[in-house]
């Protein structure tokens, strides 16, 4: 199994379920989360005083799929996320050696 | 402000039902303006530290309300003594007035007048406390509040507007309170910054507005309340000059919102939200000595220098290195100086008062009164100000402790945090007693 790990923009997000609804993903995890890259941040201006904001506001979406689908399932969240500017994110994968599902105990890929 | 007569219930004056209604209804209005002030403030200030901005100009509402019954009408509009203060035992926690008896000239009763004036006392405070964001102590604050409206504000508010004080017999135009309320205040905020200091990491850690939303509120509420603070100052409407001194408000505020933001876009390159917001708020600073001095289209110039002025001096602290954090010298300090001085320009003398100023062809003349007002407020204000901060400084410490700053005033200050971001967890709701932990401690004991 391999945990695909998408940090995207916010306003990807309808864009990126969907793709990822239509590839057949059961579920996902969604997390608020803020970061930057090599874009960095923005300068916001109060009365003249300027802040350089460091932090953006990005999605993290985490889903757990089979070794086999994980290579493509990362073509359709680039494709889904990108918007040719800079700052779309960043998409990767690890190995993962076991998964649980809470409700039935299933274990490895049965639980996905 | 008309002349207030210290034979009370002149000759041939009646009281006017309806005035008496609408001087009651702008008593309201200023009244809104210091929780307006609040939420102007406490949206500026970072989340750890909202609700004791809030607090600083809440708690006037307390301590003023009640020393102005006790004394402050009394030294502020009792009978003059020098030119300096006044005093009348009947005003001493406001027992000996009759209740149809009217204040001077006007229709009003003294009642009236007396509470219209309160709510002038109450926002002077307030206005200081947003030099002083989240650094003082709030027992402190409080004590200076009450030695500051005692020595500063009273006797300044007699000067300017009490029958026989110095700046009202010299004929310094302060219609609403541009030296009373804004440069007084202005410079008692500088004043008590030399004593309390800047705020850990001022220039080095963002220190951005926590909620643009409530800025905008309570520029909102500001605004609103300032048309009972200016038009309610001729105590009545009977000749119109009420009114023309409403259309100013309205108007010298747009024009300074309008100034504000075009500096802002030609300097930085954004129209601001807190920048729309700021440039009103010195529009109706500016506004508010000349409203019953000048016409609509002065008006309309007072606001926009004002605007661009005020936008300009929000950047002094940076540059001088004092920490005024919400800007209450660069905004009321700085529109108070612009419009009382711009009176002596503006003045048609065909409104409040037939004096006229410099481009309506009255030459030097009042400008020159104008400036001696503000001047002299000014450094009264500074000056003691300064020793008040001091003193109690010494006395008790103005500042909260470093640990406390850094970790936000609002739990070290008042044992609450504004906001609640968690959603999980947060123990019993509802009720006082033991937590669930104990009364499950003791069941297991048993």
């Amino acid at each position: 199994m391999k945990l695909i790990t998408a940090v995207i923009k916010p306003h990807r997000l309808d864009e990126v379920k969907d793709a990822l609804q239509a590839f057949g993903v059961h579920g996902l995890t969604l997390t608020e989360a803020s970061g930057y890259g090599r874009q960095r941040g923005h300068t916001e201006v109060y009365r003249g005083a300027e802040y350089t904001v460091d932090l953006v506001p990005k999605i993290r979406i985490e889903v757990l799929v089979e070794d086999a689908d994980a290579e493509q399932l990362m073509d359709v969240v680039v494709k889904a996320a990108r918007t040719g500017k800079i700052g779309d994110g960043k998409v990767w994968s690890i190995p993962v050696d076991d998964a649980v599902r809470v409700r039935t105990g299933e274990r490895g890929p049965d639980a996905l | 402000m008309p002349p207030g007569i210290l034979t009370l219930a002149a000759d041939k004056v009646t009281l006017s039902p309806a005035n008496t209604g609408f001087m009651l209804i702008c008593s309201a209005l200023v009244m809104i303006m210091t929780p307006g002030l609040a939420f102007f403030y406490g949206g500026m200030v970072r989340v750890k530290s909202v609700l004791n901005m809030l607090m600083m100009s809440f708690i006037s509402l307390g301590i003023v309300t009640i020393l102005w019954v006790l004394y402050g009408f009394g030294l502020a509009f009792g009978t003059d003594s020098g030119g300096f203060i006044g005093w009348n035992g009947n005003f001493a926690g406001l027992s000996g007035i009759g209740l149809t008896e009217l204040w001077g000239t006007s229709t009003i009763p003294v009642y009236v007048f007396a509470i219209f004036q309160l709510m002038f006392a109450v926002i002077t405070p307030a206005l200081i406390s947003g030099a002083l964001a989240d650094r003082v102590k709030f027992t402190a604050w409080a004590l200076f509040i009450a030695l500051w409206v005692t020595v500063v504000y009273f006797p300044v508010a007699h000067w300017v507007w009490g029958d026989g004080g110095w700046l009202f017999e010299l004929k310094v135009i302060d219609f609403a309170g541009g030296t009373a309320v804004h440069i007084n205040a202005g410079a008692a905020a500088l004043g008590v910054l030399l004593v309390v200091g800047k705020r850990i990491g001022f220039k080095k850690d963002p220190m951005r507005p926590h909620s643009l939303p409530l800025v905008m509120l309570g520029a909102g509420l500001l605004w609103f309340g300032w048309f009972g603070f200016n038009a309610g100052s001729w105590l009545g409407n009977d000749d119109g000059i009420g009114a023309v001194a409403f259309v100013n408000t309205q108007v010298a505020t747009a024009a300074a919102m309008l100034g504000w933001l075009a500096y802002e876009k030609l300097r930085h390159g954004s129209f601001t939200t807190l920048g729309a917001a700021s440039g009103a708020v010195a529009g109706l600073v500016a506004i508010t000595p000349a409203c019953g001095a000048v016409s609509p289209l002065g008006a309309i110039a007072v606001g926009v220098i004002a605007g661009v002025l005020c936008a300009m001096a929000v950047n002094l602290k940076y540059k001088f290195g004092y920490d005024d954090s919400l800007d209450v010298i660069g905004v009321h300090l700085v529109g108070g100086v612009v419009g009382s001085l711009l009176v002596g320009l503006f003045a048609t003398g065909g409104v409040q008062s037939k004096a006229k100023g410099l481009f309506y062809g009255g030459g030097f003349d009042q400008l020159g009164r104008q400036a001696v007002g503000v001047v002299c407020v000014l450094l009264y204000s500074l000056v003691v100000s300064y020793v008040l901060a001091k003193v109690i400084d010494l006395v008790m410490g103005f500042r909260v402790g470093e640990d406390e700053e850094v970790a936000g005033i609002d739990q070290a200050a008042h044992a609450e945090t504004a906001y609640d971001f968690t959603g999980a967890g947060g123990g019993t709701v509802g009720r006082k007693g033991p937590a669930l932990g104990e009364a499950l401690t003791k069941k297991v004991d048993a």
